[in-house]
C-alpha cells in the first residue's frame, strides 16, 4: 500500500486564474422539487443482513417508510447494493495518513512547508491487537485523497476539478487503485444523495464542506493572489477530510453512489446540488406530517438517553465553537507576528548596515538572519494552527450540527414503533460510533500538533545557539 | 549601578551606567508611587561630595522635574560640547488603563476563570509599564552623576536635594509649540548651514560621524519601532492562548469518555504555554525593544551635539568674516579680533569634547548591545527549552492514554 501520496506538484499544470463557477447559485431551493428529482435509491434497509453480519451497523431490512403518501425516495427497494466481499480481512492498515501540503506551492514558501508533513487524521495506526477488539470490525482498507486542483473551461463557466484518487484492497472497487476528476458540485451532490438516503434512518452522514460565495467570488475574478491560492487549498483539504470520513462510515462505505463517485470517469452531472443538509430533510418531514394523523410517539427509557445526549451534544457544539473561535484568533495573531519578525529582519539588517563597529554590525546581520528564519517558522507554525487544529474543530461543529438534526428529527418521526425502535437503535448505534471516532480522531490531531509545536520550539533552539557566539564575539 | 540589583527587586533595565567604580555619587530611585494621573519617584542619593550636607538622603520628585532638569542642562552653553543624556519619557498608562477598564465593562461570554487570567496579565503589564518608567528615570539621573562634567551642575544637585517641590509646571502649549519649532528650525539651521558656501567640515572625524549618526538614527528608529511590533504579537499570541486553555478545560469537564484527560491535560498545557510565550514577549521587550529605544534616544542627543558643534563652526567661520572685512576697513578690528578669538576657543572646545563624547557613545553602545543580545539568546534558548520539555512532558500523558 503506498504510503505517500505526493504532495501537488509544484508549479505545473497551475492555473493562473481560478475561477469556478458553481451550479446552482441557491442552496436552498424548495425541497419539494428536489423530491420529485432526487434519484431513486435503494434503501440501506434493504442490505442483505446477513452479508454484513460482522458489521452490526446494518439494519434489518425494515421498510423505512417515511410516509405513505411520498413514495418518490424510499419507493423502490432494489437490491443494487450488495456486498462483494462479505468478509473484511482485517487488515494492517499501517500507512501514516496521505502528506498534505498545507498550501499550493505556487506562491507562498512551498518547498519548506514540503517537509513538514501535516497530515489529516484520518486514517491512523493500528495494531493486530487494536483490530481485534474492535466491537463493530470496523476495518476497512482503503486510502482516499484528493489533489491537483485544476482549472477547467473560461470565463464564467470555468470550475474547479480535484483528482480523487483511491488505493484500497477491497473487492467490491473493480481495481486496487484508481483516480478520477470531480468538482465541487460532484461533492454536494453525493453528500446530498447521501443524506436523503441514510440521515432520515439515524445515520450521522458527514456533512460536505461549505460553499463559499465570499471565497469563490474572489477566485471567480481571477485574483491569482496568496488569499484565493489558500482558498483552494482550503477546499480541497476539507473536501479530502470530508471524503475520508464518508468512507470511514461502513455503511456508507457500501452505497453505490459513494462507489460510482470514486470510481466511474463520467459521473452524471448533479442536477440539484444544493446541498440537501438535514435541514432539508427536517422541512421535508414535516411538511409530510402535517398532511397526516400525527402519531404520539411512544415515550420509553430510551427517551431519556436521547434527551441526555441532545444536551451533551448541545454543550459540546457551543464548546467547540468558543474554541474554534479562539483558535482562529490564534491563527491570526500567529501570522501578525510572522510579518512582523520579517519585516524587524529587515530593519536589524539595515541597522547592522549602518553600524559602524564591525563585530557588532556582523552580529546584528546575524540577529536579523535569526529573525527571518525565525519568522519563516511562525508562518508554518500558523498552518499547522490552522490545518490541524483549527479546521478539525470546525468539521467537528459541523459534524455535530447533522448528529443535532438527526436528533431532532427522531423526536419527530412518525411511524410505528417497531420502526421508531429500529432507527432509535441505529441512531444509538452512530452517536457511539461517532464518540468514538471522535476520541481517536481528537487525539491523534491534537498529538500531531503538539509535535509540530515540538519541531519549532527545537529549530529555535538551534537558532539561537548558532546566534549567542557571535553576541559574545562583539569585543 | 552594575551591582544594584542586590537587595532589591531587579528592576529591568536594558541600559546599565557603568559608574568605573566612582562612589562618591551615587543616585538610584529607591520607590515609586503611582497616582492617579502622575508617579512620584523617590530620589535617593549617598554621596561623600562636600557639597551636600549629609551622606544619604532622599527627595519626591515627578515628571516634570526630570524635564526641566534636562532642559536646564541642554540650554547651559557650558554643556554645549557634551550630549546631553536623554529625557526619560513620560510616563503613560493611558493604553493598560484602557483596556483594564475594557475588561472590567466585560464580555458576559468569558468565565470567571478566563476573567481572572486576563485581569491578571493586564495587571502585570501595567506593573512592567511601570517599572520601565521607573528604570528609565533612574538610568538618566545616573547617567548624569557618572559623567564628570555634569555631575557638578549646580540644577543637578538642587534636584537631588532640595527638599520642597520644585514648582515646575508642565510646559504650556505656547512652551510646547516653541518646542516644535525650535526642533523644526534646527533643522533648517543645520541643513542651511552644512550648504553655506565656505563652511567645509574640516576634520574627517566629524565628518564621518555626521553621516553615520544620520543613518544610524533613522534606522535604528525603524528596528524600535518593528520590534515593539513584534513584542505586541507576541503578546497577543500569549493573550489567546487563555480563551482556549478555558474552552478545552469547560470541555474536559463535560467529557464523560477518555477525552476528559486529554481536555483537561490540554488546558493545563496551554496554560502554562501562555505564560512562557508571555515571558519570551516580555524578555524581548526589555532587551530589545527598549534598548533600541534607548539608543535611539541617545543617538539624537549625539546628532544634537553635532548640531551645536557646527553651529559653532558657522558663527566661527562668521567671525573670520567679519574679522576680513573689519580689517579692510579698519574699524573696529579689536572688537573684531577678540570675537574670532572667542568664536574660534569655542569651537574647538566644543571640537575636543565632542570628540571624546562621540567615542565614548560607540564604545557604551557597544557595550550594551553586547551585554542585551547575548541575553536575548539566552533567555531565547531558556524559555524554547522550557517549552519542548512541557510539550514532550504533555505529549507522553497524552499518548500513554487509552
Amino acid at each position: 500500500m503506498a504510503a505517500e501520496r505526493e504532495p501537488p506538484p509544484l508549479g505545473d499544470a497551475k492555473p493562473t486564474d481560478f475561477e469556478e463557477l458553481e451550479d446552482g447559485e441557491d442552496l436552498f431551493t424548495s425541497t419539494v422539487s428536489t423530491l420529485e428529482s432526487s434519484p431513486s435509491s435503494p434503501e440501506p434497509a434493504s442490505l442483505p443482513a446477513e452479508d454484513v453480519s460482522t458489521n452490526s451497523n446494518g439494519p434489518k431490512p425494515a421498510e423505512v417508510v417515511l410516509d405513505d403518501d411520498r413514495e418518490d425516495l424510499f419507493a423502490e427497494a432494489t437490491e443494487e447494493v450488495s456486498l462483494d466481499s462479505p468478509e473484511r480481512e482485517p487488515i494492517l492498515s499501517s500507512e501514516p495518513s496521505p502528506a498534505v501540503t498545507p498550501v499550493t506551492p505556487t506562491t507562498l514558501i512551498a518547498p519548506r512547508i514540503e517537509s513538514k508533513s501535516m497530515s489529516a487524521p484520518v486514517i491512523f495506526d493500528r495494531s493486530r491487537e487494536e483490530i481485534e477488539e474492535e466491537a463493530n470490525g470496523d476495518v476497512f482498507d482503503i486510502e482516499i485523497g484528493v489533489s491537483d486542483p485544476e482549472k477547467v473551461g473560461d470565463g464564467m463557466n470555468a470550475y474547479m476539478a480535484y483528482r480523487v484518487t483511491t488505493k484500497t484492497s477491497l473487492s467490491m472497487f473493480s481495481k486496487s487503485e484508481f483516480s478520477v476528476k470531480r468538482r465541487f458540485s460532484d461533492f454536494l451532490g453525493l453528500h446530498s444523495k447521501l443524506a436523503s438516503k441514510y440521515l432520515h434512518v439515524g445515520y450521522i452522514v458527514p456533512p460536505a464542506p461549505e460553499k463559499s460565495i465570499v471565497g469563490m467570488t474572489k477566485v471567480k475574478v481571477g485574483k491569482e493572489d496568496s488569499s484565493s491560492t489558500e482558498f483552494v487549498e482550503k477546499r480541497r483539504a476539507a473536501l479530502e477530510r470530508y471524503l475520508q470520513r464518508t468512507v470511514k462510515h461502513p455503511t456508507l462505505l457500501q452505497d453505490p453512489d459513494l462507489r460510482q463517485f470514486l470510481e466511474s470517469s463520467e459521473l452524471p452531472r448533479a442536477v440539484n446540488t444544493q446541498a440537501l443538509s438535514g435541514a432539508g430533510i427536517l422541512r421535508m418531514v414535516n411538511k409530510a406530517a402535517d398532511a397526516v394523523n400525527k402519531m404520539t410517539i411512544k415515550m420509553n427509557e430510551s427517551d431519556a438517553w436521547f434527551e441526555e445526549k441532545q444536551q451533551q451534544f448541545e454543550n459540546l457544539d457551543q464548546q467547540l465553537r468558543k474554541l474554534h473561535a479562539s483558535v482562529e484568533a490564534l491563527v491570526c495573531h500567529r501570522k501578525e507576528l510572522s510579518a512582523n519578525t520579517a519585516a524587524f529582519a529587515k530593519s536589524a539588517a539595515m541597522l547592522g548596515n549602518s553600524e559602524d563597529h564591525t563585530a557588532l554590525s556582523r552580529a546584528l546581520s546575524q540577529l536579523a538572519e535569526v529573525e527571518e528564519k525565525i519568522d519563516q517558522l511562525h508562518q508554518e507554525q500558523a498552518f499547522a494552527d490552522f490545518y490541524m487544529f483549527s479546521e478539525l474543530l470546525s468539521d467537528y461543529i459541523r459534524l455535530i450540527a447533522a448528529v443535532k438534526e438527526i436528533e431532532e428529527w427522531e423526536a419527530k418521526v412518525q411511524q410505528g414503533e417497531r420502526d421508531f425502535e429500529q432507527i432509535s437503535k441505529t441512531i444509538r448505534k452512530e452517536v457511539g460510533r461517532f464518540e468514538k471516532e471522535r476520541v481517536k480522531d481528537f487525539k491523534t490531531v491534537i498529538i500531531k500538533y503538539l509535535e509540530s509545536l515540538v519541531q519549532t520550539q527545537q529549530q529555535l533552539i538551534k537558532y539561537w545557539e548558532a546566534f549567542l557566539p557571535e553576541a559574545k564575539a562583539i569585543a | 549601578m552594575e551591582g544594584r540589583q542586590a537587595g532589591k527587586e531587579s528592576k529591568p533595565s536594558s541600559v546599565s551606567v557603568d559608574l568605573q567604580g566612582d562612589s562618591s555619587l551615587q543616585v538610584e530611585i529607591s520607590d515609586a508611587v503611582s497616582e492617579r494621573d502622575k508617579v512620584k519617584f523617590t530620589v535617593q542619593t549617598k554621596s561623600c561630595l562636600p557639597h551636600f550636607t549629609q551622606l544619604e538622603f532622599s527627595v519626591v520628585r515627578q515628571h516634570e522635574e526630570f524635564i526641566w532638569l534636562h532642559d536646564a542642562y541642554v540650554e547651559n552653553e557650558e554643556y554645549a560640547g557634551l550630549i546631553i543624556p536623554p529625557a526619560p519619557p513620560r510616563p503613560d498608562f493611558e493604553a493598560s488603563r484602557e483596556k483594564l477598564q475594557k475588561l472590567g465593562e466585560g464580555d458576559s461570554s468569558i468565565t470567571r476563570e478566563e476573567f481572572a487570567k486576563m485581569k491578571q496579565e493586564l495587571e502585570a503589564e501595567y506593573l512592567a509599564i511601570f517599572k520601565k518608567t521607573v528604570a528609565m528615570h533612574e538610568v538618566f539621573l545616573q547617567r548624569l552623576a557618572a559623567h564628570p562634567t555634569l555631575r557638578r551642575d549646580h540644577n543637578f544637585f538642587v534636584f537631588l536635594e532640595y527638599g520642597q517641590d520644585l514648582s515646575v509646571r508642565g510646559k504650556n502649549r505656547k512652551e510646547l509649540l516653541g518646542g516644535y519649532l525650535r526642533n523644526i528650525v534646527k533643522s533648517a539651521d543645520e541643513a542651511l548651514i552644512t550648504r553655506m558656501s565656505g563652511l567645509k567640515e574640516v576634520d574627517d572625524f566629524f565628518e564621518h560621524e555626521r553621516t553615520f549618526l544620520l543613518e544610524y538614527h533613522t534606522r535604528i528608529r525603524d528596528a524600535c519601532l518593528r520590534a515593539d511590533r513584534v513584542m505586541y504579537s507576541h503578546k497577543c499570541l500569549a493573550d489567546d492562548y487563555i480563551p482556549i486553555s478555558a474552552a478545552l478545560n469547560s470541555l474536559g469537564v463535560q467529557e464523560v469518555n477518555q477525552l476528559k484527560m486529554s481536555f483537561l491535560k490540554l488546558a493545563e498545557f496551554f496554560e502554562r504555554l501562555r505564560k512562557l510565550e508571555g515571558r519570551v514577549a516580555s524578555d524581548e521587550d526589555l532587551k530589545l525593544s527598549d534598548m533600541l529605544r534607548y539608543y535611539m534616544r541617545d543617538s539624537q542627543a549625539a546628532k544634537d551635539l553635532l548640531y551645536r558643534r557646527l553651529r559653532a563652526l558657522a558663527d566661527y567661520e562668521n567671525a573670520n568674516k567679519a574679522l576680513d572685512k573689519a580689517r579692510t576697513r579698519n574699524r573696529e578690528v579689536r572688537t573684531a579680533e577678540s570675537h574670532q578669538q572667542r568664536c574660534c576657543q569655542r569651537f574647538e572646545r566644543l571640537s575636543d569634547s565632542a570628540k571624546q563624547e562621540l567615542m565614548d557613545f560607540k564604545s557604551r553602545r557597544v557595550i550594551s548591545f553586547r551585554k542585551n543580545l547575548i541575553e536575548l539568546a539566552e533567555l531565547e534558548l531558556k524559555h524554547a527549552k522550557a517549552s519542548t520539555l512541557l510539550l514532550w512532558n504533555t505529549l507522553l500523558t497524552l499518548k500513554g492514554e487509552p
